[in-house]
């Protein structure tokens, strides 16, 4: 009897106590709700529109401002209201995943990179296949590998460099003029090998204007680098703009030799890929090469960077990001290891810059903007700096949502034909950001794994591990 | 001082100014080979900006500090200040540092003068381990080739590479920390991150050891396990060591020699019992006037006993 008794009163107590708090959700919910209508009268109410003679009136949509009262409501209050039952919402979600699942993770991303191009072909069949493994594949691919690059000088060196892009244009505009005026003209013979030459000088200059560039900009930290390397990017793509005897302006390059198969050209002729193979003609065959040959290049990247984190100049990168002033105080040249580390990124970023250009075949000013080197700069922040599984994921989210946003007409059937999907894109990732910034502000993948150890591998917490000040 | 100890470190007529401020000022002393030489003053006397100066981090205003080696003297040390040079290694053995003109990272990597901070500079994010190897980076990036060897896993390097966690190991072991290598360095207590930060600067290899009040912040035991190290670095291993210290009793108990600064200036230089007794040095320590200094001695004896 007793214990019943007991449980009814705290039962009623209880009620009680989230009635009083459901009450001040309520009331702190229509106070948001009336904050988000005032706030969105200038924003969503007013729109002008044209009419029939192209001369604009005015609309009012009074339903918008409504709409986000109403949503200002209803997460104010069910987050009080969540809050008043006792769930916790945490401020952290501390989720390590283990090396041993991320290493499966690891395995089976490679295992479906590699038959990517089948399944499409066995799923969409040959004409809707070059979409997804072009357009999807390889653009998801590059940007991968760009995000692999850059975070050996964000995620490693803990260099924050805001100019990536440049280093990709670098190596874009290096085998486009490469390839389109000087084989051509002093060797013509090799031009069948164009792309197989070029792509190593690219990343060799892009190295050298990232050593160039480092020269005088490393002496900077955090902020003061961060904008030096913005303007780098921004000077580049002026001059790329401008100095139109070389580059042409902004009409671009065009007519840039596509890669071959090790020399046979994907061309219908008799000396083809398809006839030395007895196969029939298709351009399939390049987008699925091209696709093999990025995925190769992003893998190399992987690699080297995942050797170079294991070999001194790669522990000195990291030292570098924890403490700047311990690793000078142990004879490092940190001088030396920055510039190492940015001229290893940019050499990266060239060899991607040479192959978006021979997938182009035709490159201008305007594919090197800041937003390049902004998105590949979310990508490494969002996975977690350092690591290369959250990288890769992020960079996939990234560019390969965006295009997969695109495939969802479907949602016209429900928002009506104007609706696109696209348009939210930038929307998306704010909401994604914000949230893995509230969430998981180390990024996807915060941990770290140590580069050697005696007896047990443990991974390192994010919370610990530094994120460099330049 | 004994009259036997071979000069490591000369500092001469060192003096650094931030604007108005004068830091140091026109100082002067000899550390000695093998030797554990201790630094006291009060807070703001400009012992650590001395560190500073002498590890490269400063420039100092005006002054010479020559490290030598292989019994190099005065005529060596004023041949290579003549020439411009930064450093002379002879094949002699003969060396000649002159520390002002070097940058830090070449003081720590060719004059081989290792230190610690004031407030302790650990990789934090990395294990107790890769700090340790971190600190051999120099001798390690030789054998990878720069890189070019170590990235085909040539066998050369694996070898540098195991030789290299054996001498962390070394270290690990003499700090207490060997059941700690794979942890994360900012997870250990405080007074083993102390320890770390000191074997990583062992790790180098260093002739000269320049520790910035190591005791700062311990416990008792903890005290007791950082002056066995100190000893065992000073008596196994041909390093000297310069040492800021405030714990009075640490200083007593393990230094050769102590120099006193008191506002940037050098009040007293000697064995600990001369320093102790040394009435400018209680006046330093108990702030009093000169007058009075006397019955601060006394008060002193009987607090250091
Ligand atoms: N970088 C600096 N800029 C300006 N003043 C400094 C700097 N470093 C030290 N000082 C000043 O020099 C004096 C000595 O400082 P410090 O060497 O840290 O003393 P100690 O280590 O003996 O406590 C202090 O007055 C301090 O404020
Ligand atoms: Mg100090």
């Amino acid at each position: 009897m007793t214990s019943i008794d007991h449980l009814v009163t705290t039962g009623r107590g209880q009620t009680k106590f989230v009635e009083g708090k459901l009450g001040t959700a309520v009331r702190e919910g229509v106070k948001f709700a009336a904050l988000m209508f005032c706030l969105s009268i200038p924003i969503l109410l007013l729109r002008i529109d044209s009419d029939i003679d192209h001369k604009p009136f005015l609309q009012l949509r009074w339903t918008w401002p409504l709409l986000a009262a109403a949503i200002g409501f209803l997460v104010r209050f069910g987050g009080l209201a969540l809050a008043s039952t006792g769930t916790k919402i945490s401020s952290k979600i501390n989720w390590h995943i283990p090396p041993s699942l991320s290493r499966y993770f690891a395995t089976a991303g490679l295992v479906f990179l590699v038959l990517y191009p089948l399944l499409m072909l066995a799923l969409v069949g040959r004409a809707g296949s070059i979409k997804w493994i072009d357009n999807f594949g390889i653009q998801v691919m590059i940007y991968v590998m760009l995000g692999w690059g850059l975070n050996i000088v964000v995620g490693l060196a803990g260099l924050l460099d805001l100019g990536y892009v440049a280093f990709y244009a670098v190596g874009a505009y290096s085998y486009a003029l490469l390839s389109t005026v000087v084989i051509p003209l002093y060797v013509p013979w090799l031009s069948p090998w164009a792309f197989w030459v070029c792509l190593p000088m690219a990343g060799l200059l892009a190295g050298v204007w990232g050593i160039l560039l480092g020269l005088p900009v490393l002496r900077l930290r955090g902020d003061y680098l961060a904008i030096v390397t913005l303007a780098f990017g921004e000077i580049i793509r002026l001059v790329l703009i401008n100095w139109t005897d070389v580059t042409k302006g902004y009409a671009g390059i065009s007519g840039i030799p596509r890669p071959s198969f090790f020399g046979l050209p994907f061309t219908a002729a008799d000396n083809g890929f398809a006839a030395r193979f007895g196969l029939e003609f298709t351009p399939l065959h390049r987008t699925i090469f091209l696709f093999y040959v990025i995925l190769a290049l992003a893998l190399l990247t992987n690699w080297v960077s995942m050797r170079l984190r294991r070999l001194p100049v790669g522990r000195a990168w990291e030292a570098l990001r924890e403490d700047e002033i311990a690793c000078r105080s142990l004879g490092i040249n940190t001088t030396n290891t920055k510039l190492t580390a940015f001229a290893i990124g940019a050499s990266f970023a060239g060899m991607a810059g040479s192959f978006f250009a021979a997938r182009q075949n035709f490159i201008s000013p305007e594919s090197f903007t800041f937003n390049e080197s902004a998105v590949i700069l979310a990508a490494v922040v969002l996975g977690g700096m350092g690591s290369q599984l959250g990288v890769a994921i992020a960079a996939f989210a990234m560019v390969g949502g965006t295009e997969i946003l695109r495939e969802l007409d479907w949602l016209k059937a429900i928002f009506g034909n104007n609706f696109d999907p696209t348009q939210y894109r930038m929307l998306i990732f704010g909401f994604g950001m914000v949230a893995l910034m509230i969430w998981k502000p180390r990024g996807l993948i915060g941990t770290r794994e140590p580069s050697l150890f005696i007896a047990e591998k443990k991974s390192i917490s994010g919370d610990l591990v530094k994120e460099g000040h330049g | 001082m004994p009259k036997d100890a071979v000069p490591l470190l000369h500092v001469e007529h060192m003096s650094m100014r931030f604007g108005g401020l004068v830091a140091v000022d026109d100082l002067s002393f000899i550390a000695s080979e093998g030797e554990i030489t201790a630094l006291i003053g009060p807070n703001g006397a400009g012992k650590t900006t001395v560190f500073n100066c002498i590890t490269g981090f400063y420039k100092p205003t005006s002054g010479r500090m020559a490290l030598v080696g292989g019994g190099a003297g005065a005529d060596e040390v004023a041949a290579v200040t003549q020439s411009g040079r930064r450093y002379v290694r002879e094949t002699n053995g003969k060396s000649v540092f002159l520390l002002e003109r070097m940058p830090d990272f070449q003081i720590a990597a060719e004059a081989k003068v290792a230190r610690t901070f004031q407030n302790i500079r650990l990789f934090a994010g990395m294990t107790v381990l890769e700090n340790l190897i971190v600190a051999q980076h120099n001798a390690l990036m030789a054998a990878s080739g720069f890189t070019i060897y170590g990235l085909f896993g040539v066998r050369s390097y694996r070898s540098a590479e195991a030789r290299a966690v054996q001498l962390a190991k070394y270290w690990l072991d003499k700090a207490g920390l060997m059941n700690r290598a794979d942890d994360p360095a900012g997870d250990l207590p405080y007074g083993a991150q102390r320890r770390l930060e000191i074997v990583r600067a062992m790790c180098t290899g260093p002739r000269l050891l320049c520790l910035d009040e190591p005791a700062a912040g311990l416990n008792p035991r903890e005290s007791a396990d950082l002056n066995a190290l100190l000893r065992l670095i000073s008596r196994e291993h041909s390093t000297s060591i310069l040492l800021i210290e405030h714990d009075m009793s640490v200083v007593m108990e393990i230094s050769d020699h102590v120099i006193v600064l008191e506002y940037g200036i050098k009040i007293s230089d000697g064995s600990p019992e001369d320093v102790r007794k040394d009435p400018r040095v209680i006046a330093a320590y108990l702030g009093v006037e000169d007058e009075e200094i006397e019955v601060a001695e006394q008060v002193v004896a009987e607090l250091i006993r």
